[in-house]
């Protein structure tokens, strides 16, 4: 899981989702590329982010996304977070003894049955258990030290801009903290009507 | 004949006539047409689907007959034709339910069911040495996409959404008796109404909560389902469809 490194987060806030990751892509200590994507939107309102080895991210994006339109045109209807998430952990489980090197992490918006607003988060490990948490979750090179950063900024009920930069601040210093991620990150700040993007500054070594 | 090329049984049995007709699904229907009536009426609030529990003789002991049948907790069928066919269909729905349950942790709403028994059915019709099944099914189920909904699945694996019908052997009069009594907002109650006096019109016989069964869809309101699951995560899914007891039955028949 540390052949080219990388790190992912999902934080929940009020009536909001963020999810970021870094950028760095590497061949063990010797860095590749600082533009490597590894979150991609699943729907308008669901993304994914696949930290761990690089050719995994491909390949699991690409079937995900096999899946996941076929779903969309059999059923008619957009995917929910919930459901995509079961299907990301029976999509994993198929390969239970030889898996995926990816541990996803999963952030997006739904609707209740009466029309509130729902954030909703979850992870899985790389053979599929999932982690429906109600605060944050993290994986890759840096998770430890995601942990530990996440724990001590996160608060419920965070707005955007206020959830943005606590995302922000937990993935700036705690992949400075590990030298497989960081070369960069990409926050994204997902509510109910638009998905905002921004690319962070952080230190280039 | 153990054939590597499948020998006599290597093509369908089922082959078009010179008409554009596959005979062997007009005899199926056939079969259909002569079996015990069925229907199913969609309501504002939920749907009925009922049978006539026809048994060829008073020794049968009926309590072990089952003309409507659970899938999964959101859908229930319900026949006309062959018992044993029917009774291989509902075994193959409720493991594709499951299949389904397995990968998205939720069941499959009642349009993606039903296309996989029509997809089972219809492979019954372009397959080596196997027959047509002889029945049709009225598949009633709620999902939160679409709501209560009733499709019909012939044995040609065609299907299509009612608000209202009726199958098997009394279906032309029901079927007019229920365009005469059916209207948009009917509720549930009014049409488990309707469903029994339409099977009453052409029942031989008693008609009671021994020769009848019902299976009834009752549609949550939003409360209801953000009740049941706080986080929408866990929790078992409260059914949706169910089989009225022969208690409820009596009840509402002495109405």
């Amino acid at each position: 899981m540390d052949q080219n490194g990388g790190s992912v987060i999902a934080m929940v806030g009020k009536d909001c989702v963020a999810i970021a990751a870094d950028l760095r892509l590497g061949n063990q200590a010797l860095g590749i590329s600082g533009n490597f994507q590894r979150v991609f939107p699943v729907t308008d309102r669901i993304f994914m982010g696949l930290p761990g080895l690089a050719t995994d991210v491909a390949t699991l994006h690409e079937r995900f996304r096999y899946r996941v339109n076929m779903y969309t045109i059999k059923e008619g209807r957009e995917i929910e977070p919930e459901t995509f998430a079961h299907l990301v952990s029976s999509t994993l489980y198929e390969h239970r003894f030889g898996p995926y090197f990816i541990e996803p992490v999963m952030a997006g918006i739904s609707k209740t049955p009466t029309g509130k607003i729902k954030p909703f988060i979850a992870a899985t490990d790389l053979i599929g258990c999932l982690n429906f948490a109600k605060d944050f979750v993290v994986a890759g090179t840096a998770s430890t030290k995601l942990y530990g950063v996440a724990e001590g900024l996160w608060e419920p009920d965070l707005e955007p801009e206020d959830l943005f930069e606590t995302i922000s601040q937990t993935m700036l210093n705690a992949v400075d903290r590990d030298a497989f991620s960081g070369w960069g990150a990409v926050v994204h700040i997902i509510t109910a009507d638009k998905v905002i993007t921004r690319t962070l500054k952080g230190r280039m070594d | 004949m153990a054939n590597a090329d499948g020998g006599a049984y290597s093509y369908s049995l089922t082959v078009f006539s010179p008409s554009g007709k596959l005979v062997q699904i007009e005899h199926a229907l056939a079969a259909v047409a002569g079996g015990t009536t069925s229907l199913g009426i969609k309501a504002s609030n939920g749907i009925v689907i009922a049978a006539e529990k026809k048994t060829s003789s008073i020794l049968i002991d009926d309590s072990v007959i089952d003309r409507v049948a659970v899938i999964c907790p959101n859908i229930g069928i319900v026949y006309s034709g062959m018992g044993p066919d029917f009774r291989v269909l509902v075994t193959k729905a409720r493991k594709s339910a499951q299949a389904y349950w397995k990968i998205y942790g939720t069941y499959p709403p009642t349009r993606v069911l039903t296309q996989e028994i029509a997809t089972v059915m219809q492979q019954a019709t372009q397959s080596g040495g196997v027959r047509p099944y002889g029945v049709s099914l009225l598949v009633a189920g709620w999902d939160s996409h679409r709501g209560p909904t009733l499709y019909q699945v012939d044995p040609s694996g065609s299907f299509w959404a009612w608000k209202a019908s009726a199958i098997g052997k009394n279906m032309v009069n029901a079927k007019t008796f229920l365009e005469k009594r059916y209207n948009d907002d009917i509720s549930l109650e009014d049409a488990i109404h309707t469903a029994l006096l339409t099977l009453k019109e052409g029942f031989e016989g008693q008609m009671t909560e021994k020769t009848i069964e019902i299976g009834v869809i009752t549609v949550p309101t939003p409360e209801e389902l953000e009740a049941e699951s706080p986080d929408g995560i866990t929790g078992r899914v409260k059914p949706t469809f169910r089989k009225l007891t022969e208690e409820e039955v009596r009840d509402y028949l002495s109405l």
